[in-house]
């Protein structure tokens, strides 16, 4: 396994538990279909979230929050949708959140978790 | 709260409003967003504001922020807000503390550099005026924004100077390395010898240099007529040396138009009266001012309280020269564009100097002028009578004679000239002070036939004229007008019958040839 990809699984799981130790449930993970992947399924009381979880090593290349363009965002809300759809289920709302880690290997990774990015 | 909040000028024309720069902090993914009119070098400010940060040790922070120029309907242009902006956004994100009532007016290079913007010192006026006399600028405008009295001018060299200032973590910040700025580079060059311009330079034309110097007193206008060679040039150049100092007013006037132009940057209020003579291909924007967006000064303003020389007059475009009758009347430019209107001071001294006709020759007997009286006469109505109704001294310029500049002794310095043109410029301020008049040129008609009025012995010679039509009732005033600026620099309290047939002189002079 490439280190990139690694290191997004390490950080896939990262997200997972600091989002759970918030209070989400997750119940998915890594979904795909023929729109793209979702990183991690979650419910946050009725509310759907959808989260996207962005790793890097450093911030030599710009913050891993910069990586998510409007073009990601706009799937991400598709993606929403088609996964409830495609697990007949019904919540009062849905959201996108995203998960910033910067994990150097070295120091506690840093993590930051935004909700209802738009 | 995450609320940022500083303070810009934006300048339109000359006048300049306060616009505040408010900044928030969203949490959600990082964009800056920029509202509030901004053109396209101000939208360029996200760029550099982003890369200077960084640079000065204090990236922005990694959410959303929103920058909101307000007023928002007032367009703003220029890239003279991005200082403004990184301050509010750095306080927004408690980087830097609250930045208060103060105005920051400088450009940010990428380096975190403070770099010099245009119209520092308007911008300064216009927030004084506003009540906001704390105002931090780069390093280059500093001597030009403490021209403004009662203003508290801070300057730095970079951003890491100014956030140290307004408490930012002195571990953070980043302070570029000392570089040798612009300005001392410059100083330390030798300048280039300026041969000044003096009215003894001039050979022989007595009679061109006492209408010079009757100009010079008086503020009037000049239209010198004379072919190739004789000179109208040379005395048209030398008419600022002989000019009055300009009052703190006026030098205030006058640098903060220069302020707005393309040449250096002002280091002291300019005394001298500026000199403009613009080519006559230039165009009517470049003269009267203009240009996209908000309309810009043209060289009628740059020579505000100073001279406009139009040399070979009758080769502009007939629409500039009409379009500077209303200047010569007002005072003043108002330029209206769909951008906005601005309104630009352009109380200036006009002089113009033309040909006899298209091909120069046409002067005393007018041997060797093959221009026919046609294409004479279509020269002159080039420059229309109601512009020429305001030159009140019409002066033909002959050729010098040998007799002129061979052992004759030498003619008045400009220094003894201007001498005699503060005395009678005194005598003038003196008599006309209680209508709020400084100059000859000034004075409106009824004031001519009331209170100044002349004796009927007095004003026997130009009486005759206007019997016989000669001249209109406007030419009339300006006869009366010269006639006084003559009296002044005479010593004499009012003008005798000599005066008004001297000042009568230098107005039907106006037919060439």
């Amino acid at each position: 396994m490439r280190h990139k990809d690694e290191l997004g699984k390490r950080g896939e799981a990262l997200a997972a538990r600091y989002l759970e130790d918030a209070g989400l449930r997750i119940i998915d993970r890594n979904w795909r279909c023929t729109l793209g992947e979702i990183d991690l399924v979650a419910v946050d009381g009725a509310t759907l979230v959808v989260v996207e979880v962005k790793t890097r090593s450093s911030e030599a290349y710009g913050h891993p929050l910069e990586a998510i363009t409007p073009g990601k965002l706009e799937r991400l809300y598709l993606l929403a949708s088609r996964w409830a759809r495609a697990h007949d289920l019904r919540f009062s709302g849905f959201r996108v959140d995203a998960v910033a880690i910067v994990d150097g290997g070295v120091e506690e990774p840093v993590i930051e978790h935004l909700r209802a990015v738009s | 709260m995450p609320l940022g909040r500083s303070y810009a000028v934006s300048l339109v024309g000359l006048n300049g409003y306060i616009v505040e720069v408010e900044s928030d902090i969203g949490q959600t993914l990082p964009a800056f967003v920029l509202l509030g009119l901004p053109d396209a070098s101000l939208s360029e400010a996200r760029e550099r504001i982003r890369a200077a940060a960084r640079n000065a040790g204090l990236p922005l922070t990694r959410r959303k922020i929103t920058v909101n120029l307000v007023p928002a309907s007032l367009p703003k242009r220029g890239s003279g807000f991005d200082l403004a902006i990184v301050m509010s956004a750095l306080a927004a994100a408690g980087d830097v503390r609250n930045c208060g009532r103060t105005v920051f007016l400088s450009e940010l290079g990428l380096d975190g550099r403070l770099r010099p913007i245009r119209g520092v010192l308007p911008a300064v006026m216009a927030a004084v005026d506003a009540g906001f006399t704390s105002v931090v600028v780069s390093s280059g405008n500093a001597a030009e924004a403490a021209l403004v009295p009662s203003a508290e001018v801070r300057s730095y060299d970079s951003l890491a100077e100014v956030a140290l200032a307004f408490g930012a973590d002195p571990a953070c910040v980043a302070l570029p390395a000392p570089q040798l700025s612009e300005a001392s580079a410059r100083a330390d060059q030798p300048g280039a010898v300026v041969i000044p311009k003096d009215m003894s330079d001039v050979a022989g034309q007595s009679e061109a240099r006492f209408a010079v110097e009757v100009a010079a007193a008086g503020a009037h206008n000049l239209m010198m007529v004379g072919p190739p060679g004789a000179g109208k040039t040379m005395l048209a150049e030398r008419l600022p040396g002989i000019l009055p100092d300009l009052t703190d007013k006026q030098a205030m006037e006058v640098t903060a138009i220069h302020s707005l132009g393309n040449s250096e940057f002002c280091r002291e209020l300019q005394r001298r009266p500026p000199f403009e003579s613009p080519h006559h291909t230039a165009s009517a924007a470049s003269i009267i001012g203009g240009g996209s967006g908000i309309p810009r000064p043209g060289a009628a303003s740059r020579a505000h309280r100073g001279v406009l020389f139009l040399d070979e007059a009758p080769e502009y475009q007939r629409r500039i020269l009409d379009a500077l009758r209303e200047p010569l009347e007002s005072g003043e430019l108002v330029l209206h564009r769909a951008a906005g209107t601005a309104t630009y001071p352009a109380r200036f001294q006009l002089i113009l100097a033309a040909n006899p006709c298209p091909c120069g020759q046409a002067t005393g007997k007018g041997i060797g002028c093959n221009c026919s009286a046609q294409q004479r006469r279509r020269y002159f109505d080039r420059m229309s009578a109601p512009l020429l109704d305001r030159v009140d001294l019409q002066l033909a310029v002959h050729r010098v004679a040998l007799q002129d500049f061979s052992g004759t002794a030498a003619a008045d310095t400009s220094a003894a000239v201007a001498t005699r043109v503060a005395a009678a410029r005194a005598a003038q301020h003196e008599r006309l002070s209680k209508w709020e008049l400084s100059t000859n040129a000034e004075v409106p008609a009824p004031l001519l036939h009331n209170d100044l009025r002349l004796t009927r012995k007095a004003t026997v010679s130009v009486d005759k004229k206007i019997e016989k039509a000669a001249i209109t009732k406007r030419g009339y005033d300006r006869v009366l007008r010269v006639a006084w600026t003559i009296a002044d620099l005479a010593g004499r309290s009012s003008p005798n019958a000599d005066d008004v047939t001297t000042a009568l002189l230098f107005r039907t002079q106006e037919e060439p040839a």
